[in-house]
């Protein structure tokens, strides 16, 4: 069988168990509706364009911080591995702030920025940034040194070696960078709403708890894991292994 | 042209440190090469023909001593040295066409790289694969087109380091017509690595034989053989076997060292 046939089998099965359980035990909405709920939930939103203006909205902060993010990181990890100084301080830095999720910056960002869209996009650049600085910088150190000789062979030095070898044969980290960027920044986009302000999915997911609208809440759950897996599935991992393979380096 | 003096190594000696000590890799590598010629240099892996070759590429630098081509000493690359490694080393962001047009884009339009790079990709016999990429074509090819980049820069020496060292044997003797052909077409001078005694006697019109620990040279034998030669040829079986003879004794001196150094921990 088809993974994808399984993989229909299997959500509608899960869809149906969730339906019968709550019909079965009575189950109240305020703590777990049922799928029909949730859907008939979706419908309206869409319809009424709330959920619309709520997608819009996060998704414009995101690409803000993401594209600050971008370059950002960009920069940081070109600096980073072209200094050995700026590596062994400043990128000690970089890594120990990985293992903070960027969203226990929040309490700080609110009293820099207030409570408004800035906090929220500082969140989500520093959580993108901090990956994708790392990536760029493994991508430039790993630049097969073979490439370097060869280009060097034939009159490439200095800024236009750079930008003609390192940075095109860097392309395949720079890809994955993007990638957990972007998953990091939609995380860090999501808790940032959800605990400052709106408009955002976030946000509009705390506003239906607050109303103990629990169909909604789950409904913006559902847009949540859905625009995260598909972004990941439908772009990134695609645009991923057409490069690794391209560029030498795919496993298969 | 022909009796040119054209490069010329003079007591070239390198030595690297490795965690402090310092070991001596080439010993007073003395040689002169004429405008025109192949010469192949053939020694036990570890000998230092590839660091020989990246010195005079300009890839490195050598301890002392020093090497001059057409008189004027060597500092860094130059696009009159072209080089073709063990690896294709072909860039897998480029088409093969690209590849070769990449050592020309600084100096020329596009059009005239383009041009250019499809002359030198006829003289590989590549001219079908201009738009494929690296991955879509095999091994042998990509290494065609590694010379061809090489060539594209009309470099009046062409260093190559074990060009064919990971072909199979018909991909190997295909190449060789390949590059024997562009030798005798181009005049270019060629200073080529290998570790095949065959295929140095095939190509050569010089072998220069090197011993190992340090790097020395051994011997340099002339080969003045009407091409193409047929590897069945008799005098060539006696070079073939005087070859030999020099390499097993260095070979042996590398098992013995080792021996020893084992015994003595
Ligand atoms: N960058 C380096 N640093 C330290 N030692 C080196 C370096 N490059 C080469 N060597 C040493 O120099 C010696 C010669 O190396 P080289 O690669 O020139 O040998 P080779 O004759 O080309 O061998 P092979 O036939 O295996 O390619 C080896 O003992 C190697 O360990
Ligand atoms: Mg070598």
């Amino acid at each position: 069988m088809q993974p994808a046939v399984k993989r229909i089998i299997f959500y509608v099965l899960l869809f149906a168990v969730w339906q019968g359980a709550v019909y079965v035990f009575q189950v109240s909405p305020s703590l777990l509706p049922a799928p029909t709920d949730v859907f008939a939930s979706l419908y309206e939103g869409f319809s009424n364009r709330t959920l619309l203006y709520d997608l819009l909205a996060s998704f414009q902060r995101l690409f803000i911080g993401l594209a600050i993010a971008l370059i950002l990181g960009l920069l940081l990890g070109v600096f980073l591995a072209k200094s050995k100084t700026a590596d062994e301080t400043l990128g000690s830095l970089i890594l120990a702030l990985q293992s903070v999720p960027s969203i226990v910056w929040l309490p700080l960002a609110i009293m820099w920025f207030g409570l408004n869209e800035m906090a929220v996009i500082f969140i989500v650049v520093l959580g993108a940034t901090i990956v994708m600085t790392i990536n760029v910088r493994t991508g430039i150190i790993n630049v097969p040194p073979l490439y370097i000789k060869a280009a060097r062979t034939m009159n490439y030095r200095g800024f236009r070696l750079f930008t003609k070898v390192t940075i095109p044969a860097s392309v395949p980290y720079a890809v994955t960078g993007i990638r957990l960027a972007w998953a990091f920044a939609w995380r860090a986009l999501m808790a940032g709403e959800l605990l400052s302000t709106g408009p955002g999915l976030g946000y509009s997911l705390r506003f239906a708890s607050d109303f103990g609208d629990m169909s909604r809440v789950i409904a913006i759950m559902l847009i949540i894991m859905l625009i995260g897996i598909l972004v990941d599935l439908m772009f990134f991992q695609r645009v991923e292994k057409k490069v690794l393979k391209k560029w030498g380096l795919a496993t298969d | 042209m022909g009796d040119v003096l054209f490069l010329s190594i003079k007591n070239v000696n390198k030595s690297f440190t490795n965690n402090g000590n310092s070991e001596l890799v080439l010993s007073n590598i003395q040689l002169d090469v004429k405008e025109g010629k192949f010469v192949s240099i053939l020694g036990p892996s570890g000998c230092g023909k590839s660091t020989l070759l990246s010195i005079v590429a300009g890839l490195a630098s050598a301890t002392e001593g020093s090497i001059e081509l057409n008189g004027k000493a060597i500092k860094g690359p130059g696009k009159e040295r072209g080089m073709v490694f063990q690896q294709a080393a072909l860039f897998p962001w480029l088409t093969v066409e690209e590849n070769v047009m990449f050592p020309l884009l600084p100096d020329m339009s596009k059009k005239e790289a383009q041009q250019k790079a499809l002359q030198y990709l006829k003289m590989v016999q590549l001219s079908a694969y201009t738009k494929h990429s690296p991955h879509e074509i095999s091994g042998g090819m990509q290494q065609r087109v590694a010379i061809a980049r090489a060539l594209a820069m009309d470099p009046a020496l062409l260093l190559m380091d074990e060009p064919f060292g990971a072909l199979d044997e018909q991909t190997r003797s295909r190449l060789h017509e390949i590059v024997e052909n562009i030798f005798l077409e181009t005049k270019k001078t060629i200073l080529f690595v290998t570790h095949s005694i065959a295929e140095a006697l095939k190509l050569s019109d010089r072998i220069v034989v090197m011993g190992t620990q340090p790097g020395t040279i051994l011997d340099v034998i002339e080969l003045d053989f009407p091409r193409p030669r047929s590897q069945s040829k008799e005098e060539l079986i006696s070079y073939e076997e005087k070859i030999q003879a020099l390499l097993k004794s260095e070979i042996d001196k590398v098992t013995e060292k080792e021996q020893n150094h084992a015994a003595s921990r």
